[in-house]
Formats: C-alpha cells, structure tokens, sequence
C-alpha cells in the first residue's frame, strides 16, 4: 500500500470500519468481562488497586484515631495488629505495585504505538488472580482473620500454629497467589518493551517510562521469587511441620528474614522507580522542551536496579550479623543515594532550562520530590548502622518509610491521575479541587509524619495499640492523628474531583501539548488502540515529525487495516526496533479467568487445609492452561507473509529469540531460577549457620547414588530436547518424535529417582532442618522434571496434531528454553544434596 | 581518521547485556564480599589482617569494570553527531549505549570502592 492509497477517504474509511469490527469489545452482562483489550483490563485493573488503597487508608486512619491519645481503647491489641498488618500488606502487595502494573498496562501500548501488548489473555488473567486474591486478603479483617504479623510476618511468631492462626496461611497463600500475577505483568511488560516498539523506535529514543517500565519488570523477577520461595518454606513449616525457621530443630528465623528483604527492599523501589518514571514523562511536558540528560534517566534506573540488590540486610543490621557484614549492606546503602540524586537532578535542570508552565500535575510532581527528599535523607541516617540500632522499631522508621512512600509512590501516582487522566477519559480533572487537595496532602502528609521522627527518637515502638500518659507522647501523636485524618480528607477532595468528571465536557485532544506517542489518543477513543503504527525518528515525535498526528490518523503509516479480521501488532527487534514480524493477538476468551479462578482455588482451598479439593484445582489449572496454548498459542497463519504498507511485507509466523513467546518463555524461567536460587541459598545458610551441617547422625542421607542417577536422567533429558529440536529443524519429523517420547521417559525416570535419594535413606523432614531442606530441594526439582514431562507431550501432541511442523516450530523451540533451566536446576539440586555432604 | 580500521575495542557489539557488564560486576563483587565475610565469620570466626582473597577480588572487579568503562569511552568516540543522540541512526544508538555503559561503568566503580572500604576499617567479626 503506497501512499497515494490512503488519500482515498472511502479507503480510509472501510479500514476504520474493518479495525473496529475487529477490535469490538464483547458485551453483554457476563462475556464483557471477558475483555482482554488493554486499554479497558487496564482501567479495571487501575480502579480495583485504588479500591484497595482506600480500604487500607481507612484501615490507618482507625490506628491514628486508637493513638490519638494515650491509654486509648477504641480497638483491642489482637485488632490493632490485624490493623497494621493488614494496612502495610495491602498498600504494598495490593496498591504500590499492581497500581504500577495497571498504570502500564494501560500507558505502554499507546506510549510504543502498538495495537496492544504483545499478551492481551496474560493481562487479563493476571488482573483476576489479582482481584480474587485481593478480595480474599483484605476480606480477612471482617472474619477476624487477618494476619497479625506485622508485613514482613517474622517467624517463630508466624510459624507456630499456637501462636498465630489463619492470618498467616491467608497472608502466606493469598500474597503468593498475588505475586504470580505480578510475575505474570514483568513478563508482559519485558516483553512489550523489547518486542513490540514501533519502527524506528531504537533503545535511544524509547520513552523514559518505558526504560523505567524495563528495570522495574527485570528487578520484579529477581526481587518476587525470593519471597516466593520463602512463602514455600514458610507454609511447609506451617502445614507440614517442617522445621525451616524452628531453632530447636536445625532451623533459623533469619532465613526468612534474608528472603522477606532480598524481596522487600527491591519492592521499595520496585514501587518507586515507576513513579519517577511518570515524572519523566510530565516534567518535558511542563518544561515545553526535552528531558536533559537522557543517559543520566538510564544510569538512575539500572543503577538502582543493581544496587537496590545490596541492601536488604540494612533491614536486618540489630539481628546479630558480623559487623563487617553489616559495614557492606551499609555501604550500598549509602551509595544507592547517587543514582537517586542523579534523577532529581536531571528534573530540575530540565525546569531550570525549560519554559515551564505550572500546572497541577506539576504541583504534585515537585511537591511529592520535596517529601522524597526528606525521606530519603532520614534513610542515609539510617543506613548507618549505628543510628539505625537506636531507631530500630520505633517510629522514627515509620517516619521515614512513610515520608518515602508517599513522596515516591502516593503522590506521584496522583500526579500521574491529575496527568492523564485526559488520556483514559478525555476529560480533564478539576485544577481547583486538585490543588486544595494537593495542600491538604502536602500539609497532612508532613503534619502526620513529621512528628512521628520525633516521637520515634523519644522511645515510642512501632506497632504498638496505645502508650502511656507518663510518657508525655500525647501531644506529638494527636498531632499524627489530625495530619491523617487532614491527608484523607485530602483523598476525599481527589474522589469527589473523579466522581464529577462525567458531567464534565470533553477535553481537546493532548490537551497538555505534549509529545510523546501515548498523547495520539483520542478523546472519542476507538478500541483499536492505534490508527496506524508510525515510523519513529525522534523521542517527541508529536513536537518533532512533520504532520506527525494527522499521518498516524489517516493511516499513512504502518499496518493500518485488518484485512483478515484478526487482532494484530508488530514485532521489531531488541536494539533498533527493526521490523520483524506481524503477530496475531488474543481476543477476548473466558479462559483468563476460568484460570485465575482455578489457580486462585489452589491457593485458597489450601489455606483451609482442603487439600483433596485444592488438587483438584490444580489439575483444572493445568487443563485450563494447555488448553488456552493449544488454542491461542502458536497458530499456524493461512498464508506466511502479509504486507504492512510501504511495500514491507513480513511474516505472520516467527520463533525463536525473534519470537515474543520465547522471550516470554525466557523471563518466566528466569523468576523460576531465581526463587530456586532462594531455597538453594537456605541450604547453604544453613551450613553457615551450623557447626555441622549436615549434622553427623544425618548425613548418610540422600546419598550420593540416587541424585547422581537423577541428575544424569535429567540431563539425558535435556539432551534428548535439543536432539528433537535440531532433527526437527532439518525435517526428521519422525526421529524428533522418537527423541520427545525418550525425553519424556527420562524425566519420568528422573522423578523416580530424585525421590528414591531421601526416600531409601528414611529422612524425616519433621525431624531436621536438614531432611526438610532436602527434601524440599528434591520435590522442587522433581516437580520440574514432572513439568518438564508435560511439555515435552505438549510439543509432541502439537506435532502429531500437525499443529507445528519444521517451518512453524514455536512449541519445541520455547519447551527447549525450559529444559534448559531445567537441566541447571537439576545440576545444582542434586550436585548439592548429592556431594555437598560427602564435601563438609 | 577515513581510512582508519577500528580499534578492537569499537568493534564488540554493543548490546544491551554489554550496558549492564558493569553494574553485573560490581553485583558479583558484592556477592562474593558478602559471602567471603560470612563463610570466614561463621566457618573461621575471623577474617585474616590481611585478607588476600578479598583484595584479589577487589582489584579484579576494579579492573573489570576499569575495562568496560574504557571499552564504552571508545565506542563513544565513534565519529558522528554529538549528544543528545537522539536520532534514529545506528550511530546515535551506539553512542547512546556507550555513553550510558560508561556511566554505569563509573557508578559501578564507586560502589565497589564503597563495599571494599569497611574491610580497611575493621578488623574482627564480632
């Protein structure tokens, strides 16, 4: 299609008319939710995370009005604890980040001018395992059964039955439930920044919140497995009495400790870097010229990525670690101040060079910088750590980790509302009511919590229901408590703002004048995302290319029809955003949900010791994801190629590391190493920690026979895979089939073997921490190999089904990038159960 | 400066696992600061006055890094526009890539600096 073609209007029009046939949202009372676009999974996703943010809001202003004064008896202890617990665990697990994810979901596509992310079902399923654990978490508190731990739930507190009850199981499965929806959002997000950029759109000129979108995904899959595999030891202990944390018989509670911070301090910036990042799109707006320092945003991001890795012990510095420990975890802690710095700086040199227009957004945006600041000068204070052994637990920590969160979370967050929701809407917010909220936040904000280092420097403990008169706290925390309840009436003002902006009239188009791709959006917007997906030569095409809007909307660009009524995007390639591929996207399906529902009945049903049913579930898990592969995944087109305009034709089928499935594949292996990397680390934690581990009268046990006989069959098996990929390749159709059935044998085998280790030995991994790491190790790698099994059927059924064939051979291609994780994890696992005691 | 052949150095390509070479070392090198102190605490009770292991680590994580930056410092010298590098072209993207490896490369040295400082200071693992 040249583009002469698209001068004709008829021509034009019958395009609109095709991509809106395509694009048409399901209605009808039960399938609209079946929706999987993301412009609306997004908005749902949006306004179920600031649901839950007003209901843990609530839930702190109750623990303000009960510390107003002292000796106070508006709620009991045993509430009091659900109260923070349940307060901190929500703002974190069910605002901070999937407020993050939403918020991409929605902005991503239109900010890389694509149609849709490359997993529209992905989306959508993580967003009903999110609701579903979400209702099932904050539900708790009305049974009395919230969690009562505190956030960071430490054991032996936790993991005595006797001593907590169902609050722990329901904060341990429900969290875990929720953290796989988070994994399931890094994939997407990795995947939609890398693969489904625009032509042109090289690394240099992405847009700063997608870099940002970037670190934040990858830090995700480092950061959640630990906890995950944490959470795994954790309920072991809890429903099996497996001694992970239990002193008393070779366990140690800092274990959970080391893997609650590996995740929690990630997560702190895992929740800021997003909001930094919306920053990054509205100071250029606001400052009407280009971000300065563009190389400087990437330094900030990956710099805090990586460093943020280096911190979690600063959690940890009163629990009896070697000083020079302690001196390394702080070290980072300082140093993680530079890369910070650098992105304030970056902001305000862009204002001071810019011409700026002082809008609301940017009143939030430089006001929630002012309390980072001070939040982030509180945490050098206590990243040294002798302060940090005086201000320990008290509420000079509460101080500074609220002044961070919501200078670097909340109120950028309603910085970015206040920004687009023109975007979501096309209507503008209310500047007047948005900025007497912005005070009665700023002063509520700092009204509450400034007086909190004060009173946590006077003695006054975290996490306590009420205090004494003698201690002459009264007045600084009914100061606390007027602050809070001024910041939410702060929240009040935004609510009833949102709440009137229907009767509002529509706004004007980009009605910032900005420039970046996301402002193309419409006020009257189409469900198809974009009109047509442009050629990118400049990182503010709407400032800088020529006639810019009116080419994307006239479809002069690419991809502008959708001739064979399928849903479709590009995919280009990593570096330079070169045109790869045209991939056919999921439409709006019910399985999604039906999987969420399942996969949320495992976890759930398992919390109430219902394990029968709990199976059950699984199995409808596993039914419900192969059969969304078998009939969403990896089709083969009608035809190979299609054009896209501008006499570029591309194929409609590729695989491989071209291929968005392999990467997906790829990132969601890289969590699945990184949470085994965690229970690998508990092992050799627990060597460190004891004088003899494995302990003399245990160490027999596995033995080295059966976990070497294990690791060679899953080794054999690994090799078997990439035999079958590569006859395949070479059309050997048949051999391949022959080399799947015998990878399938050996990992079947390797299950066998892998328990016959701990099995013929007798370990009782009620007895010992030892057993009970093994054997833990061993059923993770067991349970892998069971998976390993599965896909290789999985490719072997589609082959037989003549569903992939040497040309279209997605399915073996991303079962080989398994398998190869799955021989590490089948090294480590039995090398270590296997050797290691012969060795100590 | 036409006819020039590049440097080794200019010819490694340039990618986004080559961007985060520095940082990664300065992550390994704290990895293994961390456990080289808890291996020598929990297994030894101490760690020697002059600890040989720890140096050698250090001097070699330094270097690496020291190397990577000077890589990108090249591949940023390649000939073409001058920064902001915001044109899609080959150049600008690898200029780009360079400039922000560089960065990282000396973010990175800083923070091994800072990780090698305590073990100057003390001396037992109490």
């Amino acid at each position: 299609m040249s583009l002469h073609d698209q001068d004709d209007p008829a021509l034009r029009a019958a395009q609109e008319e095709r991509l809106r046939a395509v694009w048409k949202p399901p209605s009808g009372l039960f399938l609209r939710w079946t929706d999987c676009n993301n412009d609306r999974v997004g908005v749902w996703y949006v306004l179920t995370a600031f649901a839950f943010m007003l209901f843990a809001g609530v839930l702190a202003l109750i623990m303000r009005t009960q510390l107003a004064v002292p000796d106070n008896d508006l709620v009991s202890a045993g509430t009091f604890n659900q109260l923070f617990t349940l307060h901190g665990s929500m703002m974190m697990f069910l605002f901070a980040v999937p407020m993050f994810e939403a918020v991409s979901i929605i902005l991503l596509p239109q900010l890389l001018g694509a149609r849709d992310l490359p997993f529209p079902r992905l989306s959508a399923f993580g967003y009903w395992s999110f609701l579903l654990g979400g209702v099932f978490v904050g539900g708790s508190i009305f049974f009395n059964a919230a969690p009562d731990g505190g956030w960071f739930m430490y054991p032996p507190l936790t993991t005595r039955t006797d001593l907590s009850g169902l609050g722990a199981d329901i904060w341990m499965l429900g969290l875990s439930f929720i953290e796989v929806s988070s994994v399931a959002a890094a994939v997407e997000l990795i995947v939609g920044v890398l693969k489904c950029r625009p032509p042109g759109m090289r690394l240099n000129l992405m847009p700063l919140y997608a870099w940002y979108m970037l670190v934040v995904a990858v830090m995700i899959l480092f950061a959640f497995p630990p906890l995950i595999a944490g959470d795994i030891l954790f309920e072991m202990e809890r429903l099996l009495n497996w001694p992970f944390f239990d002193a008393s018989r070779g366990g140690d509670p800092l274990l959970w400790q080391h893997l609650f911070w590996i995740f929690g301090h990630p997560e702190v910036y895992i929740v800021f870097l997003p909001s930094i990042a919306l920053f990054a799109m509205l100071v250029p707006t606001f400052s009407n010229r280009h971000l300065l320092g563009y190389p400087w945003i990437v330094l900030a991001a990956v710099g805090t990525a990586f460093l943020s890795f280096g911190l979690w012990v600063h959690h940890m510095f009163t629990t009896g670690l070697p000083k020079i420990s302690l001196a390394f975890f702080s070290a980072a802690s300082e140093a993680v101040a530079i890369p910070t710095a650098v992105q304030i700086f970056v902001f305000i040199a862009t204002l001071w060079a810019g011409r700026v227009t002082w809008s609301t957004p940017l009143l939030y945006a430089t006001g929630s910088l002012a309390i980072f600041v001070i939040g982030g000068l509180t945490g050098v204070m206590v990243a040294v750590a002798p302060f940090d052994w005086q201000a320990h637990d008290t509420y000079f920590i509460v101080a500074h980790l609220h002044y961070v969160l919501i200078g670097g979370t909340l109120l950028p967050l309603f910085a970015g509302l206040y920004y687009y929701w023109p975007l979501i809407t096309g209507k503008r917010l209310s500047d007047r009511l948005g900025r007497i909220a912005f005070w009665m936040l700023f002063v509520g904000a700092n009204l509450t919590f400034f007086p909190m280092h004060f009173s946590g420097l006077m003695g006054m403990p975290r996490r306590v229901f009420t205090y004494p008169e003698e201690l002459g706290l009264g007045g600084l925390n009914m100061a606390s408590t007027l602050g809070a309840w001024l910041f939410a009436a702060g929240v009040a003002v935004i609510c009833v703002d949102l709440c009137l902006s229907p009767r509002r009239a529509k706004a004007q188009r980009n009605p910032w004048g900005a420039g970046t791709l996301e402002w193309l959006a419409h006020p009257d917007d189409e469900d198809w995302g974009i009109r047509s997906i442009p050629l990118i030569e400049s990182r503010y095409p709407i400032w800088d290319q020529k006639d810019f809007v009116q080419k994307v909307d006239e479809g002069r660009f690419f991809l502008p029809d959708a001739e064979e009524g399928r849903r479709e995007t590009i995919v280009t390639t990593v570096l330079d955003a070169r045109p790869l591929a045209v991939i056919r996207l999921g439409t709006p399906s019910v399985i999604p949900i039906l999987t969420a529902l399942s996969l949320g009945g495992v976890f759930i049903l398992t919390t109430y010791h219902l394990y029968w049913a709990a199976l059950v579930c699984a199995v409808a898990t596993l039914a419900c994801a192969i059969w969304w592969l078998w009939t969403g995944t990896a089709e083969i087109p009608e035809k190979p190629c299609k054009p896209i305009g501008h006499g570029i034709e591309l194929p409609l089928y590729i695989s491989g590391p071209a291929a968005p499935g392999w990467w997906a594949m790829f990132i969601t292996m890289m969590a699945d190493a990184t949470a085994f990397s965690g229970l690998v680390f508990g092992y050799y934690f627990f060597w460190t920690r004891h004088a003899d581990f494995p302990p003399m009268a245990m160490a027999d046990g596995p033995g080295m026979y059966w976990p070497m006989v294990a690791l060679v069959l899953g080794v054999a098996s690994w090799l078997a895979t990439i035999a079958a990929l590569e006859v395949h390749a070479r059309g050997d159709v048949g051999i391949a089939r022959l080399l799947l059935m015998l990878g399938i044998a050996t990992s079947l085998a390797g299950i066998a073997a892998g328990l016959a280790g701990p099995w013929t030995h007798g370990m009782d991994p009620e007895n010992h921490s030892y057993p009970a790491i093994v054997w833990t190790l061993t059923v993770w790698t067991v349970a892998h190999a069971g998976i390993a099994a599965i896909m290789q059927s999985y490719a072997l059924a589609r082959s037989i089904a003549r569903r992939m064939d040497p040309q279209h051979d997605a399915d073996i291609r991303n079962v080989t990038v398994y398998m190869h994780f799955f021989a590490l994890t089948a090294i480590v696992a039995y090398a270590t159960i296997g050797l290691f005691p012969s060795l100590s | 400066m036409k006819d020039r052949r590049p440097h080794w150095s200019e010819r490694l390509k340039v990618t986004l696992w080559t961007l985060i070479v520095p940082p990664t070392i300065w992550a390994g090198h704290f990895l293994f600061s961390y456990l080289w102190a808890a291996i020598s605490c929990a297994k030894a009770g101490a760690f020697a006055t002059f600890p040989t292991l720890f140096v050698v680590g250090t001097v070699l994580a330094l270097t690496l890094i020291a190397l990577s930056g000077w890589v990108a410092w090249n591949q940023g010298r390649t000939p073409g526009a001058s920064p902001p590098h915001e044109d899609s072209t080959d150049i600008d993207r690898l200029r780009f890539l360079a400039k922000s490896t560089l960065l990282l490369a000396c973010l990175s040295f800083v923070g091994v600096l800072f990780t090698s400082l305590p073990v100057i200071y003390l001396r037992d693992c109490l």
